[in-house]
C-alpha cells in the first residue's frame, strides 16, 4: 500500500472533515479531473462485495446449524428459478415453489404436529444477497423470539432458496399460517451488502401485493440495528394479529426514533 | 391487420398487429423476455425489422398501439398531433425515415420544425432500425433549449444535476453534498433531492435548505425535491419556495394510475408552480424521470414492448414544457435491462426518441448492483451520450447514492466527461463559478479553497 504514504499527492479535499454528517462519498480529492487511485480502489472493493453479497450461494445448512438450538422444525424449500442468473432475470420465478417444495410443504401441514396451522411462520430467504441472511438471519430470528409472547405458536422455520418476498405467500399459505415474516436479503447498496429485509403479512395468501405487507427495511449493525428491528416486527406482529390486517392501512405507530422508513428494495 | 415478412430467401414470419412487429423489432432486452414479447430467434428479430421498415409513417396515425377510448395518453397524442409539422416526412415509410433522419436534409431547424409532427410510436420504430451510432448522430443535431434561473440544452453545454440525497434527510448531511458538488462545478441543471420521507414538512425543510445557499451566494439554478406531485402542490399551498415541481410519468394511463397521477394533475401542478412566477431567464417549471421498465413493472404495458412504451411517456412529457426530463436507464434492475450492452443501448434509444420529440432529455447513467454492468460500461454510455449532446447528466458524491442505493455517476465523471468533449456547464452558471474561482481562467475546475466567496460555501455547509 505505498501509494498512500506519500502524503502530498493526492489530497482529500479540505471538507472531508463533513464527512461526520454523511457517509456520502464527498471530498475526495482530484487528480486533474479523475478520481486519485486509493478512492478509485475504495469504490471498486465496495461493489466487488457488494456483487459477491448478489452472487454468493446461500448456506442453508450453515444457517440451520445457527439456529439449531432455539428448537424450532426447520425446513428447506427452492424457488422455481433454477440458478442466479434466472432468479436475476425472472422474478416471477422467484415467487413460485419448485413442484419438490410445493410437495413437502404440503406433507408437513398435514402432519399432526403441535405446530399445524401456527400464528406465525418465519421465512429465511436469500433474496439479492446471501450475505445479509447469514450475517444477520439467526440473529434477528433469535432476538424475534425471545421477545414474542407465549400465546404464540411459531410453525417451522423455513430456509428458501433463489427467494422473492412474494414466495412467502406460497410457503405459509401451505403451512395455513396466519402471519408471514419473511426475512430476506436486500438488494445490496455499495455501503450495505448486508443489509437485511423483514417483511410482516397478514392472511398470507398467492397474489398478495406489497401494500398488503410491512417493511422494516436496512437491518443490519450500520444501519437499523437487529435489536431495534425486532422489537419494531414484534410490535406489528402483535398489531397485525390483533387488528387481523398488515400492509398501508396498520398503522405503524410504533417509536419514531426507532423506527426506519424503508421502501420495498428487492425488485419483490 | 397481418403483417408478414415478403423477403425472399428468409423463413415467413407473421406477425397478426402493429405492437407485435414493434416488441419482436426491438433489439434483446430482458423486460421483453419477461414480458413474453421478444422475438424468439434473431432471424425473427431481423425480419421484423424488414416488415417495420415498409411500414408508412402515416399507418401510426390510424393505428393505436393502446386504445384511444381507454388511454388518455393515447388521446393525448392523436389530439395533439400536428398535421402540417408531419407534412415534411408523412409519405415515407419508417425505413426511409431513418435514411432521411441521417441526410443532410435533416437540418437542427428542420428537425425542431417536425418534432409537433411526430408521434412517439414513429420515433420508436425508427430506433428501432437505428444502430447505437444513428442515434447519436441524430440526436446530435437536435437541440432542446429550456430556461428558469439560467439555460440548458444549448450546443456545446453539458448540465449536472447536483443529487445531495442523504437516507434520513440529515440538513448537515445534504449541505456536506451540496457544498461537495458545487465544488466539483455541478449544479446548473438542479440541485434535486431524492426525499427519504414523501411528506410536505420534510418537503418544505429541505427546499429552505437549499434555497438558503441559493439566496446567499447567488447561485444561477433551480432547486428541486423529487417528492409525488401532490405533495409540492400542498408544499406550495403552503408557499413553500417551490421552483420545479417534479413527477415520474410513463407510457399508458394505467401505469401513470399506478403511480397515483394524470394528466389533469400535471397540469393542475404546473399552473401553480407558473403562477410563482420565480424563474429568471425562463419559466419552465417541470421536471420528469422516465425509464423503460417501468410499465411493466407496474403490469400497466398494455401488451406493448419496454422501449415503445417509454416512448409514449415522452409525449406526457412534452405536453407540460418541462425544463428537465431524464431516464433513469439502468436503474431498474436486470430483470428489465440485464447488463451493460442492454443499458448502453436503451440510454442511446430513450435520448434519441426524447430530443427527436423535442424533449429537454438528460440521463441518469446509473446501474444497480444485482445488474451485468460496472463504472467502465458507465463510462462507456456517458461518453457516447455526451457525445450525443445529452442535455444533463447526473453527478451523485462518488458516484455512490447512499439513499436510493444505486450508482450513478459522479461529479468526477461530470468534470471528465466537460473536458473530454470540451463541453461548458449552463453559460449562467459558467459565470458563476468563474467568479467564485472554482473555475480557473480556462474554465477547468480547480477550486481556488481561500477564497472569501469559497470560505463563505465552506462555512455555510459546515453551519448547516
Amino acid at each position: 500500500m505505498s501509494m498512500s504514504d506519500n502524503p502530498d499527492i493526492p489530497r482529500l479535499d479540505p471538507w472531508s472533515r463533513l464527512r461526520v454528517h454523511t457517509s456520502a462519498r464527498i471530498g475526495l480529492g482530484r487528480v486533474g479531473d479523475g478520481l486519485p487511485t486509493r478512492q478509485l480502489l475504495e469504490f471498486q472493493m465496495a461493489h466487488a462485495r457488494a456483487r459477491d453479497s448478489v452472487h454468493m450461494p446461500f448456506d442453508a445448512a450453515l444457517l440451520a446449524d445457527n439456529i439449531g438450538d432455539l428448537g424450532v422444525p426447520v425446513m428447506t424449500v427452492q424457488s422455481r428459478a433454477a440458478n442466479r442468473a434466472e432468479f436475476l432475470q425472472r422474478p416471477d420465478y422467484g415467487r413460485k415453489l419448485a413442484p419438490d417444495s410445493e410437495t413437502e410443504l404440503e406433507a408437513a401441514a398435514n402432519t399432526t404436529v403441535p405446530n399445524a396451522a401456527p400464528d406465525i411462520v418465519f421465512i429465511l430467504a436469500d433474496g439479492l444477497s446471501a450475505r445479509a441472511i447469514h450475517e444477520n438471519g439467526a440473529d434477528m430470528l433469535r432476538q424475534t423470539l425471545s421477545l414474542l409472547g407465549k400465546d404464540w405458536s411459531v410453525g417451522p422455520v423455513v430456509l428458501a432458496h433463489q427467494a422473492r418476498v412474494a414466495l412467502g405467500d406460497e410457503i405459509a399459505s401451505r403451512l395455513k399460517a396466519k402471519i408471514s415474516v419473511v426475512l430476506i436479503g436486500e438488494r445490496p447498496g455499495l455501503s450495505s451488502a448486508d443489509s437485511l429485509g423483514a417483511y410482516l403479512t397478514f392472511g398470507p395468501k398467492p397474489g398478495c401485493s406489497n401494500a398488503q405487507r410491512n417493511c422494516i427495511s436496512n437491518i443490519r449493525p450500520a444501519g437499523f440495528p437487529v435489536r431495534d428491528a425486532a422489537h419494531k416486527l414484534v410490535y406489528l406482529m402483535n398489531a397485525a394479529r390483533q387488528n387481523s390486517i398488515s400492509g398501508v392501512s396498520l398503522k405503524d405507530n410504533f417509536s419514531p426514533s426507532l423506527a426506519y422508513s424503508g421502501q420495498i428494495i428487492d425488485g419483490s | 391487420m397481418l403483417y408478414s415478412a415478403s423477403v425472399t430467401g428468409f423463413s415467413r414470419f407473421t406477425f397478426p398487429d402493429l405492437k407485435t412487429v414493434m416488441a419482436k423489432a426491438s433489439p434483446l432486452r430482458s423486460g421483453d423476455l419477461l414480458a413474453g414479447l421478444a422475438a424468439e430467434t434473431d432471424e425473427e428479430r431481423v425480419a421484423a425489422r424488414y416488415i417495420l421498415a415498409d411500414i408508412p409513417l402515416k399507418r401510426f396515425l390510424s393505428e393505436a398501439l393502446v386504445p384511444y377510448e381507454s388511454d388518455e395518453v393515447t388521446r393525448l397524442i392523436m389530439d395533439s398531433h400536428d398535421d402540417i409539422a408531419f407534412r415534411a416526412v408523412s409519405s415515407l415509410t419508417v425505413g426511409d425515415f431513418r435514411n432521411w433522419l441521417l441526410s443532410d436534409e435533416a437540418t437542427p431547424a428542420a428537425l425542431k420544425a417536425l418534432a409537433p409532427g411526430l408521434t412517439p410510436e414513429m420515433v420508436a420504430a425508427v430506433s428501432k432500425l437505428m444502430r447505437n451510432q444513428d442515434l447519436i448522430a441524430v440526436a446530435k443535431k437536435c437541440r432542446v433549449v429550456t430556461g428558469f434561473r439560467n439555460t440548458l440544452g444549448l450546443e456545446g453545454h453539458l448540465g449536472v444535476r447536483l443529487q445531495p440525497n442523504h437516507p434520513t434527510d440529515d440538513p448537515a448531511g445534504v449541505a456536506a453534498s451540496i457544498l461537495d458538488g458545487l465544488m466539483h462545478g455541478a449544479g446548473d441543471a438542479v440541485i434535486g433531492i431524492n426525499p427519504a420521507t414523501d411528506s410536505p414538512d420534510a418537503m418544505i425543510e429541505l427546499l429552505k435548505l437549499i434555497d438558503d445557499v441559493r439566496e446567499r451566494l447567488q447561485i444561477p439554478t433551480q432547486s428541486c425535491v423529487l417528492a409525488h406531485v401532490t405533495t409540492a402542490i400542498e408544499a406550495m399551498n403552503r408557499n413553500a419556495p417551490v421552483d420545479l415541481v417534479f413527477q415520474s410519468i410513463a407510457g399508458t394511463q394505467a401505469a401513470n394510475d399506478s403511480f397515483g397521477i394524470n394528466l389533469a394533475l400535471l397540469a393542475e401542478a404546473e399552473q401553480a408552480a407558473l403562477s410563482l412566477n420565480r424563474g429568471t431567464v425562463g419559466n419552465d417549471v417541470m421536471y420528469f424521470e422516465t425509464g423503460q421498465g417501468a410499465a411493466l413493472s407496474a403490469d400497466a404495458h398494455e401488451g406493448l414492448d419496454q422501449q415503445t412504451v417509454e416512448t409514449r411517456a415522452y409525449a406526457v412529457a412534452r405536453a407540460f414544457s418541462p425544463l428537465l426530463v431524464n431516464t433513469v436507464v439502468g436503474f431498474i434492475g436486470p430483470e428489465y435491462l440485464f447488463d451493460g450492452k442492454q443499458i448502453t443501448r436503451a440510454g442511446l434509444e430513450d435520448h434519441f426518441c426524447a430530443k427527436l420529440l423535442g424533449v429537454p432529455m438528460g440521463v441518469d447513467v446509473c446501474y444497480t448492483n444485482h445488474a451485468e454492468a460496472d463504472q467502465d460500461d458507465m463510462d462507456n454510455l456517458l461518453t457516447l451520450l455526451g457525445v450525443a449532446g445529452t442535455n444533463f447528466v447526473i453527478g451523485v458524491p462518488g458516484a455512490d447514492d447512499i439513499m436510493l442505493n444505486y450508482q450513478s455517476t459522479s461529479f468526477h465523471d461530470a468534470m471528465y466527461l466537460r473536458s473530454a468533449l470540451n463541453l461548458q456547464p449552463a453559460p449562467e452558471f459558467a459565470a458563476w463559478l468563474r467568479k467564485m474561482e472554482i473555475f480557473d481562467q480556462s474554465g477547468r475546475t480547480r477550486p481556488k479553497l481561500d477564497s472569501s466567496l469559497t470560505q463563505d460555501l465552506l462555512a455555510w455547509s459546515g453551519a448547516a
